[in-house]
């Protein structure tokens, strides 16, 4: 799993910024962390996960970062189910047209 | 090249010639000197006409988006309206766009001019529609693409809609660069096109504004040609000012004079745009007043020398809604209507919604735009995604909504209401804007003028603004 081999597509990290490096007149949260960068591409050696790595993107760069994942998959969904929105249709349903829930 | 000081302020003390180079147009000739600028004529000489952009867009399958009516939204909104009130409400299908929204104009027109350039690739900075519509030119143009986008927080949580975003334009095959919270994107947004030469496809050049008054015009021409006659509203939902300021300049090149151009926007007054914990404590990512009055009331804030999506010289009325309207609506769109559209468009329709309940039976209120909808960008994954940052979801009064804290679902269709933000404030505020980062104790009459064509008021207005400020007019 964590084997990368040259090719492979893989996500890096970069710290862009330390906090101390940041601009001015950041609120205070975000002036604690660093700013921090993300970016995909193919391998250009072998390594593993956690490695400093080098990859070419699409479009041809060259960017060195630490490795984090391995033929990254998309997360986003359609979350959990939420009821209240369900909620909300029957109610629209009922005063435009009348009738009962369920009906 | 490779000697470069590439620290943070060693690349900002070089933006304007890292600008300069990567967008093709020289800024100075609109200059004069002073905070006043010609903005018509950069507008006419920098941009392309409305013929032009017509040709551009149309041999990419942008435009000539479909006009429906909402009859049973229309019928709702009558059943709470005062009798004989009830306006009929129409929307513009933009969601019918290659890339799913109006974006795709304003990224036609700059995809086109970075090839007639000779650019070799397109940089956009963008967390939302517009990335995914110049990856999706640019794939069409054999151009190489970079979007460059704030994603994350830094537990590495990403905003739903943000990282659909990011799915999106890989599908169209552009890099994606993500980023932590922070304004200092601009300084890796200038990295990167000073490293790749590439051409910056702001959302807010002549050209890219110029892109969205076709929008404008042809919602015109379709009401002409479909109920001859003119709409009596335009509502559009508004962030950096883009879409209210090309559709205006649209509708206006149309001689649709008397048409009022309305617009919208989440209001989520309290939460901070650059900051990490705030971050994923908003259920929208655009269309909201954190872009749309900072946007509003200082334009030139952009990434570009002179923004040319300068609303307050279009808006009529401006109008907040919440973010528990909005998904009420949403709700209403795809049960009532039967069509499911993303989020942005149903800000404006939120508040068409409400206004359309103020307006005689007779009259027409038209919705500009609709986006695509799908994984990240729909109720369902944005109000989980609430949910797990803590917010309180609710039934009840909108107006006790509290950015952040809770969602309030309105009880009841009728809780949905019209909420007017004070543009003459935001004029104020422009203004005062305008002398503090010009740094004037005085003005001529050439940036007399400009104020006032920029706040679309008058001398009166102006002066006394000045005078609070006690800065002088030379005449
Ligand atoms: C679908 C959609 N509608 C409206 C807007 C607001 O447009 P503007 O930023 O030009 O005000 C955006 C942009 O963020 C958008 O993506």
């Amino acid at each position: 799993m964590d084997i990368i081999k040259k090719g492979d597509w893989v996500q890096i990290h970069q710290i862009v910024l330390k906090p101390e490096e940041r601009a001015a007149h950041l609120p205070e949260d975000t002036k604690k962390v660093p700013l921090e960068l993300w970016v995909k591409g193919f391998a250009l050696d072998d390594g593993k996960i956690g490695d400093e790595i080098e990859i070419k993107t699409v479009t041809g760069r060259k960017v060195k970062g630490k490795a984090i994942k391995l033929n990254p998959r998309y997360i986003h969904d359609f979350g959990d189910y939420v009821p209240e929105l369900t909620k909300i249709d029957m109610q629209l349903k009922k005063i435009l047209f009348g009738g009962d829930c369920g009906e | 090249m490779v000697n470069r000081d590439m620290s943070y302020d060693a690349v900002m003390s070089r933006k304007n010639e890292i600008m300069k180079r990567a967008i093709g147009i020289d800024y100075d000739i609109f200059e004069s000197g002073g905070l006043g600028f010609d903005y018509e004529r950069m507008m006419r000489e920098a941009g392309y006409t409305l013929e032009e952009i017509q040709s551009i867009q149309s041999s990419t399958g942008v435009g000539n988006t479909p006009l429906l009516e909402m009859k049973n939204l229309t019928a709702l909104a009558r059943k709470f309206a005062p009798k004989g009130k009830g306006a009929r409400i129409f929307i513009k299908d933009e969601a019918a766009n290659p890339s799913g929204s109006f974006k795709a104009r304003r990224a036609a027109t700059a995809v086109y001019h970075a090839k007639k350039l000779g650019y070799k690739g397109v940089i956009a900075a963008t967390s939302g529609n517009y990335g995914a519509a110049v990856a999706s030119q640019a794939a069409m143009a054999g151009l190489k693409c970079i979007v460059v986008q704030e994603c994350y927080d830094s537990n590495m949580v990403g905003q739903p809609e943000i990282l659909e975003k990011q799915r999106v334009c890989e599908a169209y095959g552009a890099e994606v660069v993500q980023l932590s919270v922070g304004p200092e994107l601009f300084y890796s947004f200038l990295c990167l096109l000073e490293e790749t030469g590439y051409f910056n496809a702001s959302l807010y050049t002549p050209f890219g504004i110029a892109g969205v008054e076709t929008l404008g015009y042809e919602l015109i021409m379709q009401f002409r040609e479909r109920l001859g006659r003119d709409p009596d509203k335009v509502l559009i939902t508004h962030a950096g000012g883009g879409n209210v300021t090309g559709t205006a300049r649209g509708v206006k090149k149309a001689g649709a004079e008397e048409t009022e151009i309305v617009g919208a926007s989440v209001d989520l007054t309290g939460l901070h745009m650059a900051s990490d914990r705030d971050f994923n404590r908003k259920s929208f990512t655009t269309g909201h007043t954190g872009f749309g009055i900072p946007f509003a009331t200082w334009p030139d804030r952009a990434d570009v020398p002179r923004n040319a999506a300068r609303p307050l010289r279009y808006l009529d009325r401006y109008l907040t809604v919440k973010q528990g309207e909005v998904f009420y609506i949403t709700e209403a769109l795809s049960v009532l209507e039967g069509i499911e559209r993303g989020p942005a468009g149903n800000t404006s329709l939120t508040a068409a919604f409400a206004l359309a309940q103020e307006m005689d039976e007779d009259q027409i209120i038209v919705v500009q735009e609709t986006e695509y909808t799908g994984a990240g960008k729909h109720p369902m994954p944005q109000i989980s995604f609430a949910k797990q940052n803590g917010i309180e979801i609710l039934f009840g009064d909108p107006d006790t909504e509290i950015p952040g804290q809770n969602i309030v679902f309105p009880d009841h269709p009728s809780k949905i209401k019209v909420r007017d933000f004070d543009l003459n404030k935001a004029k104020v505020s422009y203004i005062k804007n305008a002398i503090n980062n010009y740094g004037k104790k005085e003005i001529g009459e050439y940036d007399f003028e400009f104020l006032i064509k920029d706040t679309n008021s008058d001398e009166k207005f102006v002066r006394t603004v000045l005078s609070e400020l006690g800065v002088k007019v030379l005449s």
